[in-house]
């Protein structure tokens, strides 16, 4: 580096620390900025969007416009609605199965190192691994019904819980444990008072990925065979050509996925009142 | 019964706290004077006592040699050394975390080597559980053995006053300051029950102005509960001010020269010094003692 440019940075580097500074000082946006901005936002996307095709900038039988889509999701609400149950009950249960494994797996990785450290790689290549790639195989393999969705869901779902909670429980300051056995805890007390608290908050950030994955699991799934859930309706309406429809299924698994994720945190701060009062400390 | 046990149990609250110091400084030596280690002080059995304890970190190069070291019923020692020389070690073997090379730990004469469970632990980190509240994180050696939640609660509730923590029971630990947290973990470490407590460097993580708060009130609990406890740390002025006798611990063990106690120091306790014992002279003469065996 030339000595200019080492005085140019050296010069800009000096007001970092105030403008940092000044960064701190000033107040977080108020609630109504930061809900009206993104609003504003997609309401200004969407109106382009309808511009586009209104104008015919692109030909409405490729992009419908987002009228047409609201349209189509009212009309077809019934038909959406029960499509969503199915799915949805393909994603409970692979997830509620996924979580129940992988907690399983977790534990014994915690409690025999031979465990860990045999599946310890394989769980983090096989994490790699895209589900779209063995779905085809599972519908093969268990045809047609509910069970390939499910299966493909826990598949899906099982990875990030058992590596979330595995790493949540090995994240345990060791000296703590000591503390315990001084105290003379047994292997259930430790892992009950301190391990299954410390890697709570590992295990609720994989549950609400595995959330996500579970819907998209179960219509990926559906996609490949089956007679009903978002995914079988979704390659109808695409075999008939009607985007306004796809669009609307788009919508409604966006939803399903988001809700699906609230709820998880909703559950996560029933369980642990504690992080509320640790995030106010950390603001003060 | 423990000696926590053994206080919670009588008459008041209160009243219980004051009471059953055991054995009042029976066998304490004569102020003043400095003398080689030499295992028990005569008079009495010690509460804790480490024979010979000769330890190592991975079974081959040696940490300390030959440590012997006493504790009397209802004295508070101090073990100083520099970092690295093997105190942490030492704590681990006496709380019976570890097994030594050879030598002996005994708790009341009984030969305890390698039992965990039977002496109260506390370090510089607090330790508290961070999901529990803060009368569930001091109930928590009750809670383990075996005590209904309740009936825990109610025995630590009387508590909280005297060890500065009133009105604290039902907060979370982050919502506590440093020094708080470290009386927490102090009442926790008191709740064990054990007859004889150790303290790895108990509040050398506070702030300087709190440390000295914390460390006054500390010899005054001590005093008042009558404790037996051995406080382990690097910090001269820590175990001068907290202690009635410094043992030294000089080597270097990762330069392959094992620990031993270089000497013993009698410190002439002047806690009603006006402005506190650590501005008297014989603070002072105590510290200058330690410092020069240390080397």
């Amino acid at each position: 580096m030339s000595a200019p440019e080492a005085s140019e940075l050296g010069g800009g580097a000096r007001p970092r620390p105030a403008r940092r500074g000044a960064r701190a000082r000033s107040a977080a946006p108020s609630r109504a900025r930061r809900v009206l901005t993104p609003l504003v936002a997609v309401v200004a996307l969407l109106a382009v969007w309808e511009a586009v095709v209104d104008l015919g900038l692109v030909p409405n039988f490729l992009l419908p416009t987002p009228v047409q889509v609201v349209t189509a999701l009212v009309e077809d609400a019934a038909l959406l609605a029960s499509h969503s149950v199915t799915t949805l009950a393909e994603a409970a249960a692979g997830l509620v199965v996924g979580v129940v494994l992988g907690f399983a797996f977790a534990v014994l990785m915690d409690r025999f190192e031979t465990f860990y450290l045999a599946f310890e790689p394989l769980m983090t290549i096989s994490q790699t691994i895209p589900t779209v790639a063995i779905a085809p195989l599972l519908v093969l393999w268990l045809g047609y019904g509910a069970l390939p969705k499910v299966v493909l869901v826990v598949v899906s779902t099982f990875f990030p819980i058992t590596v979330s909670l595995a790493s949540g429980f090995r994240s345990v300051d060791p000296d703590v444990i000591d503390l315990m056995r001084t105290m003379n805890a047994s292997r259930w007390q430790i892992f009950w008072y301190a391990k299954l608290p410390a890697a709570a908050d590992q295990f609720f950030s994989g549950l609400k990925i595995s959330a996500t994955y579970a819907i998209v699991g179960a219509v990926i799934a559906e996609w490949l065979g089956g007679n009903a859930g978002l995914g079988v309706y979704m390659t109808r309406v695409r075999k008939s050509f009607s985007y306004d429809r796809m669009f609307a299924s788009i919508i409604i698994i966006s939803v399903l996925s988001l809700a699906l994720m609230k709820l998880v945190e909703l559950v996560q701060r029933a369980l642990m009142p504690w992080k509320r009062a640790e995030r106010n400390s950390n603001e003060r | 019964m423990s000696a926590a046990e053994k206080n919670l149990g009588v008459g008041s609250p209160g009243a219980g706290l004051a009471a059953a110091r055991p054995a009042d400084g029976a066998g304490r030596p004569d102020a003043g004077a400095s003398r080689p280690s030499a295992g028990a002080p005569a008079g009495g059995v010690s509460a804790l006592a480490a024979e010979g304890l000769t330890l190592s970190w991975d079974g081959e190069a040696l940490v300390t040699e030959g440590i012997d070291l006493a504790v009397m019923p209802g004295e508070v020692c101090c073990l100083v050394g520099r970092s690295g020389c093997g105190k942490t070690t030492i704590l681990h073997a006496l709380a019976g975390l570890t097994t030594p090379v050879s030598g002996r730990v005994l708790l009341h004469g009984e030969d305890v080597t390698g039992c965990p469970g039977r002496v109260s632990y506390m370090l510089q980190k607090d330790l508290l559980l961070p999901s529990r509240r803060i009368i569930d994180n001091v109930c928590l050696p009750l809670v383990l053995g075996g005590m209904r939640r309740a009936e825990a609660r109610a025995k630590a509730e009387p508590l909280f006053e005297r060890f500065g923590l009133a009105g604290c029971e039902l907060k979370w630990p982050s919502e506590l300051s440093g020094g708080m947290r470290q009386r927490a973990a102090f009442l926790r470490t008191y709740l064990m029950g054990a007859d004889v407590t150790l303290l790895d460097e108990p509040f050398s993580a506070l702030d300087a102005l709190t440390r000295v708060d914390v460390r006054r009130w500390f010899v005054g609990v001590a005093r008042e509960l009558g404790l037996s406890a051995l406080v382990i740390t690097h910090d001269v002025d820590e175990a001068v001010s907290m202690a009635s006798r410094v043992y030294v611990l000089a080597g270097a063990p990762s330069a392959g020269e094992p620990s031993h106690v270089a000497g013993e120091v009698v410190v002439r306790r002047a806690d009603d010094a006006p402005g506190g014992f650590e501005l008297t002279d014989e603070f002072l003469a105590a510290k200058r003692e330690v410092m020069s065996l240390l080397g």
